[in-house]
């Protein structure tokens, strides 16, 4: 009775998940979504407490207060810019917890089938990496580590971890009873593979990474899942899996970027390389000019980027464009696919400053309207506009899709100083004829500009 | 257990329905949607329970204790920002 109870409860789950991520992939119902999804684990979460056999209760329940209200906390608080390490964070612990249940499993030698036994080191593996660089992600991402570590032969090394990983999983696989001290050493081995492979790459690689570690622990979910015979977890990691791996193209693709050239080029750390000495001079202009440039313009375009959004100038630049609105400009804003941390990063972050969506505009919806606009108006953003993409094929950045700034009338581009972007790469348009450099603090030139507009 | 072939047959099944459901999401709700299925994967949850539930020596049960942690950690967490990201997307539409 209780047997099917618990069946019938993890199906419902399965199916609340599915229709959940459904109604996610589209803006309408996509509130709903989680909602429903929400609905689905709380059910199965619950029924668990009444699988037979089971003690250990009360530690249950408070590792599960401990880490869920952690989360809780953390979750809440953390401001929009932050989200994507976030993510990170508790992707790489529902990794973790993959890679648990495999040791304490492996451990009981309750696990009687070899295929079983591989599956379980296969998931602990996955999970294992999808944690500890989900951390090193996280620390990237946050500023608690600035430098890619990249050194000669350190592909050889990564190997060579590697290979011992699967050397002690092998051993594992083999035993009827696992060593505990084999098991330790895969757990160290995967563990320390997962934090060699992540620190080579970039950060402005990350956002495909995370959502590559995410996949990963759909994946390592789905085989624990098998091992313990649970089809909640093979239904969602394997939903989630294969999902996060589509999602994991499409940013690649987005930032013409493949996923093996993000994994093992370093690219984020060793780009600037192939920079060509840039030409020209850069040219400053004041708030109060770039205000009459763009209150008398008929079209003015707004390329935000994440430097906007750790200025929290979106508010700012929102209120700016209903001035110019009120003065008869028509004032659009441009998203590039990658614009912020993640696709999509920036049209959450815009949403949340109040800025409808029929302002925003995709860049091949907006790309054509650049040489009608008297105005581009870049904020925060620099890799995303840098014409080197379509005109140098020695840069790092070359074929990467971009806004066409350069080809507007005139571009302002509002920076905090004259350093290099995200990827370290100089930009081609800051030294071109037509553009204006208005430096400061986001927040602060926005206002400026604002109080400017209103003199006007 | 589910073993052989309908194991297969569940895994192949599942990974199309996953392919489906995200293949044409607008680029706009790509990062809710890596919340989100961030959050369908916390179930892990789930299978960590039964494991510590099972857990037998005192190395078992810490090692259960931290899977159930960051579990419930991952779906929590997951579900929370999730929410909060799709909560501004209502917002945004009632202004238009």
């Amino acid at each position: 009775m209780i047997g099917s109870l618990i069946q019938v409860s993890y199906f419902a789950a399965a199916v609340l998940f599915i229709l959940g991520l459904k109604r996610m992939s589209s803006p309408l119902t996509a509130r709903g979504g989680i909602v429903w999804a929400g609905v689905g684990m709380l059910v199965a979460t619950i029924v668990t407490f009444l699988w037979p056999g089971m003690h250990n209760y009360g530690l249950m329940i408070l590792a599960i207060a401990v880490g869920g209200g952690a989360a809780w906390y953390t979750g809440k608080r953390v401001g929009m810019t932050d989200m994507p390490q976030m993510i990170a964070i508790y992707n790489g612990m529902g990794g973790g917890a993959a890679a648990a249940i495999a040791a304490v499993e492996l451990l009981k030698g309750g696990i009687h089938t070899t295929s079983f036994q591989a599956l379980a080191v296969i998931g602990a593996l996955i999970g294992s990496v999808a944690f500890s660089g989900s951390m090193v992600a996280f620390a990237k991402l946050q500023g608690l580590m600035r430098k890619s570590l990249v050194f000669t032969g350190q592909q050889l090394i990564n190997l060579l971890i590697f290979g011992a990983a699967l050397g002690c999983g092998w051993l594992i696989i083999g035993a009827d009873q696992p060593g505990v001290v084999v098991l330790l050493l895969f757990y160290v081995f995967v563990l320390l593979f997962g934090i060699v492979m992540t620190l080579p790459i970039g950060g402005a690689d990350m956002p495909v990474v995370i959502s590559l570690y995410n996949a990963l622990t759909g994946l390592a979910v789905a085989f624990e899942g098998f091992v313990l015979g649970n089809a909640a977890m093979i239904i969602a990691g394997t939903v989630v899996g294969s999902a996060g791996t589509l999602l994991t193209q499409l940013m690649a693709k987005a930032m013409n970027r493949s996923l093996s050239n993000v994994l093992f080029s370093g690219f984020g750390a060793a780009g600037g390389q192939a920079d060509e000495a840039v030409e020209g001079s850069m040219r400053e202009v004041d708030a109060n000019d770039a205000a009459i440039m763009m209150s008398y313009a008929e079209k003015v375009i707004i390329v935000p980027g994440y430097g906007m959004a750790v200025a929290q100038a979106q508010h700012k630049i929102w209120e700016l464009t209903e001035l110019l609105e009120e003065r008869g400009v028509q004032v659009k804003f441009a998203i590039h696919p990658v614009a912020g941390r993640m696709p999509g990063h920036m049209n959450v972050l815009l949403a949340e400053a109040g800025v409808p969506y029929d302002k925003i505009f995709d860049l091949e919806e907006i790309n054509a309207e650049f040489p009608q606009a008297e105005v581009a108006l870049v904020i925060g953003a620099n890799d995303v506009v840098n014409p080197a993409a379509r005109t140098n094929p020695d840069s790092p950045i070359y074929g990467m899709p971009i806004l066409d700034v350069d080809k507007a009338k005139n571009a302002i581009v509002v920076k905090r100083g004259q350093g290099t972007g995200f990827s370290g790469i100089e930009n081609q348009l800051f030294f071109l004829e037509n553009t204006r450099m208005l430096y400061g603090d986001g927040q602060k030139v926005a206002s400026e500009l604002i109080a400017a507009v209103k003199q006007l | 257990m589910i073993e052989g072939f309908t194991a297969l047959y569940i895994f192949m099944l599942a990974a199309f329905t996953g392919y489906e459901v995200i293949s044409r999401v607008p680029v706009i709700l790509h990062t809710p949607l890596m919340s989100g299925s961030n959050f369908v994967h916390g179930i892990v949850l789930v299978g960590a329970m039964v494991a510590m539930g099972h857990a037998g020596t005192v190395g078992e049960q810490i090692i259960g204790f931290i899977g159930v942690m960051l579990a419930a950690g991952n779906a929590v967490g997951g579900y929370v920002v999730t929410e909060r990201m799709l909560e501004m997307f209502k917002s945004s539409k009632g202004s238009r």
